[in-house]
């Protein structure tokens, strides 16, 4: 690797950072900052870091929370929540999956320990048999009432001939209608 | 004084509401013209005093009035003006001073736009609207006086809640409630046609602009209210199903399949009885909304009051209300006509479908809404129904809904061919299926919902494009603009509230699927890298507000190494209440949103800092604000424009028009569009 073009760079386009580094750091600064250029070539400032420490784990944990009621607040999830308590809870959660928990377990540990309420999506059980069962329901009587009912109806509505008078009062109206009707 | 002046005048629309409720629906039925004469008169009169109350009110707000109750506890000497103002309905009490206000600005709206209706038929329609606004004044001045004094008065103010403190929070609960009252115009027109037994193809005409127009409001309120939680709350999210939004999106379910079916009314003579009990639905809905914000049975970010004595009274008024409309509709209902003959493959059946569907989303909402409180109040257990479930409910019902949206606008009414719609159709449809396969590779990775969400999105513009070519075809004569020139609004108005849902989808799905977030700890000096944007966070300063504290951090954005912009999200405290704010700083982009939020301070000037690149996320309120001008272009047609300056015509084309509707046949081709 070429050396004299990242000092070179340094010198010239970066004269705030060096001197920040300069009063930080004072005598290691070459050493460091060779070590900065040769992590990080592309660009000289430092990428912050993640609040979480192991990224992987915390896509996980916040797909798990999502899911879940912060259940001191004001209908939010665990994952949007900055209130303490689900800070805290979702520690407990991260420290569950640094456990090796399965997601299933950690969830009984919640339910067991909250009740069904820190759950947004409701357990099927038969008190809630109704809420998961209604939409169906619903649709079902919904198309059935109105599949019977537009059968029996096209039996019922009975159209009268037009008269003479009426044919040619449509005629007319077509014409000047023409191709305007939605 | 003030405040009294202002119960005063509320005392006495009450008296003036009472009167509009009774006389002319009696002078209606009984033939009494002097009794009919009085609607009008008496419904700008009660507008005026509700003006003189609401400015009562309001001035108290304004002047820091801290001997009255409301005024205490929803203001605050520091607040700037603007707030004060909105102040005065971010309370329980102020906002349904509020509702009544609009209650009675609607009633004035039919009662001067309606002088080509017949004057029994307006007698009806305000005298029930009469009776609606006698219940809330009721409400108000009996568990909610806005007037109420506390003595000894206080010194301070305990604020407006700060998170109402935001433009969109001014004009967010009016929009919402234009809508909501809105609906209580159809209402009345749909009781009023009961109470008279003449619902015709004109009854549907005269009530359809209404309904149009307050489910504009309603859309934009929605809208509004989304976009408001999206920059305000904090985390980005622009829809919560929170029992309060569920609350107004169940009207707009039910307000959209009611402009659907008051389409066919109109042009087909069909669907009547259907009609009048989706403009019932669509308001007992709004009422609904109201009870559910206003009564304390939830508590969740929006609501805020909690006092059983309302719940009680707002749940004895729906009873009431939803009540006898039913049991009017369950005489009346029979008696109404069928109207037009039509097939089971039809525009007629396929709107019935789409409003079967919307209605069984809407009861599906209504019941995940609705089962924790009833679980709750049987002692059955505790359970919380959020985001899981409803998507689990919505999205399957939808997608037919969103097909038949398609399909409905290129069949024909009475009765369609469906081997010719799908040769019709065939193109539209491979070419939304290959777009939809291919675009979220452009997107930089292929996902299965995110395809299915555009294959959604991508068929309604196929269709629209299809539906617009085969209508210019069969439209005569003429280059191709004086084709385009030759269609009306309201068929330009159908396709322009289609596309939005079109262009919401998109939105939608592609913020799902390609939304990064980082949430990382940054020093000064450093930087975060996402969407090829990258953040510089060159620390965080204080400032003061008005009356908050705020810590403000300043951070530029760069893109392929060029500084683009600074933006300075905001951590706010304020002075009254001691809440803690989130403000977040938010670059709106046609492609994306750039969004950034304070998190919490660490050593050195350090900060948690929450950034978020969300693609096309502005996208989902652009459809919302299309929808709403679709809307506002279907009430400007021309054959709603002409009733208003020509009365003389009109009467003409009414007595047509129920000569038409005695026979089916004969109004299919007379009407346009």
């Amino acid at each position: 690797m070429n050396l004299a073009l990242p000092f070179a760079l340094l010198k010239n386009s970066y004269p705030q950072k060096i001197s920040d580094l300069r009063n930080t750091f004072a005598g290691k600064q070459l050493i460091l900052l060779l070590a900065f250029v040769l992590l990080s070539p592309l660009s000289w400032a430092k990428e912050a870091a993640p609040v979480a420490e192991d990224p992987v784990l915390e896509r996980r944990m916040i797909a798990l929370s999502e899911d879940l009621r912060c259940l001191v607040c004001q209908n939010e999830s665990l994952a949007g929540s900055r209130a303490d308590f689900a800070n805290d809870l979702r520690r407990e959660i991260r420290e569950q999956m640094q456990a090796n928990k399965s997601d299933r377990e950690i969830i009984d540990f919640l339910v067991a320990r909250y009740g069904d309420f820190v759950l947004y999506r409701p357990p099927v059980k038969p008190a809630t048999y109704l809420l998961w069962g209604g939409p169906f329901a619903f649709l079902l009587t919904g198309a059935g009432i109105l599949f019977f009912y537009l059968k029996r109806r096209r039996k019922q509505v009975e159209e009268p001939p037009l008269t003479e008078e009426q044919h040619r009062h449509a005629e007319a109206l077509l014409k000047e209608d023409k191709g305007n009707n939605a | 004084m003030i405040p009294e002046l202002g119960n005063f005048a509320l005392i006495l629309a009450l008296l003036l509401a009472i009167t509009q409720g009774t006389l002319p629906i009696i002078g209606a039925a009984r033939g009494i013209p002097s009794w009919v004469a009085l609607a009008r008169p008496v419904v700008q009169g009660q507008f005026v005093f509700l003006a003189i109350a609401f400015g009562c009110l309001a001035y108290s707000f304004v002047n820091n009035d801290f001997s009255v109750m409301n005024v205490a506890r929803n203001s605050n000497s520091e607040l700037p003006i603007q707030y004060r103002i909105a102040a005065s309905w971010g309370s329980h009490e102020g906002s349904l001073l509020l509702w009544v206000f609009m209650l009675a600005g609607w009633s004035v709206a039919v009662s001067v736009f309606s002088r080509h209706l017949p004057d029994e038929m307006v007698a009806r329609v305000l005298g029930v609207m009469g009776l609606v606004s006698v219940g809330f004044i009721l409400f108000l001045l009996v568990t909610s006086n806005p007037f109420d004094r506390l003595l000894p008065a206080a010194f301070e103010g305990s604020d407006l809640n700060p998170l109402l403190q935001d433009p969109g929070m001014v004009i967010h609960p009016p929009m919402l409630y234009m809508g909501y009252v809105g609906f209580s115009v159809a209402f009345a027109f749909a009781i009023a046609a009961l109470i008279s037994g003449e619902m015709d193809a004109a009854w549907a005409r005269w009530s359809r602009p209404w309904t149009t127009v307050a489910w504009v409001f309603l859309t934009i309120g929605i809208m509004l209210g989304s976009w408001w939680a999206y920059y305000e709350l904090g985390w980005g999210g622009w829809w919560f199903w929170d029992p309060v939004e569920n609350a107004s999106f169940l009207p707009w379910l039910v307000g959209t399949a009611l402009v659907h079916s008051l389409a066919v009314t109109e042009k087909r003579g069909s669907f009547k009885s259907w009609t009048v009990l989706l403009a019932i639905c669509a308001f007992s809905l709004s009422l609904l909304g109201t009870f559910l914000v206003r009564s304390g049975v939830l508590t969740s970010v929006h609501a805020f009051a909690t006092d059983p004595t309302r719940g009680v009274f707002i749940l004895a008024f729906l009873v009431i209300v939803i009540g006898s409309s039913l049991l009017l509709f369950a005489w009346r209902a029979p008696k109404v006509g069928l109207g037009g003959k039509f097939d089971l493959v039809s525009r007629e059946s396929m709107l019935l479908a789409n409003n079967l569907l919307l209605m069984v989303a809407a009861g599906s909402v209504l019941l995940g809404t609705l089962y924790p409180l009833i679980m709750d109040s049987l002692d059955l257990g505790k359970i919380s129904v959020g985001t899981p479930y409803f998507e689990a409910v919505f999205v399957p019902l939808m997608t037919p809904a969103i097909f038949l949206m398609g399909l409905g606008p290129l069949a024909r009414w009475k009765q369609a061919s469906l081997p010719e719609l799908m040769l019709r159709l065939r193109w539209a449809f491979g070419v939304s299926v290959v777009t939809a396969l291919l675009m979220p590779f452009v997107m930089g990775e292929w996902k299965p919902l995110v395809s299915f969400g555009l294959l959604l999105a991508f068929w309604i513009i196929a269709t629209i494009f299809v539906s617009i070519r085969q209508r210019l075809h069969n439209s005569g004569q003429g280059g191709l603009f004086t084709k385009l020139a030759k269609q009306s609004r309201s068929y330009y108005s159908m396709h322009l509230a289609h596309f939005g849902i079109a262009v919401f989808i998109i939105g939608v799905t592609l913020v799902n699927g390609y939304e990064t977030e980082k949430d990382v700890r940054m020093e000064i000096g450093s930087t975060v890298t996402m969407g090829g944007y990258t953040f510089r966070f060159n620390g965080a300063s204080p400032v003061s507000g008005p009356n908050y504290q705020a810590m403000r951090g300043d951070i530029d954005v760069l893109r392929n190494g060029e500084k683009i912009r600074v933006m300075q999200p905001e951590k706010r405290t304020y002075n009254a209440s001691g809440m803690a704010m989130t403000e977040p700083a938010i670059d709106t982009g046609f492609l994306r949103d750039l969004y950034v939020a304070l998190g919490e301070p660490l050593e050195d000037g350090a900060w948690v800092v929450r950034v978020y690149h969300k693609p096309f996320v502005d996208w989902i309120w652009f459809g919302c604000l299309l929808m709403a001008f679709g809307g506002i272009l279907a009430v400007t047609d021309r054959r709603y424009r002409l009733k208003v300056h020509n009365k003389h015509v009109e009467t003409a084309t009414v007595a047509e028009d129920k000569r038409a509707a005695s026979n089916p046949r004969l109004s299919t081709g007379g009407k346009k569009a």
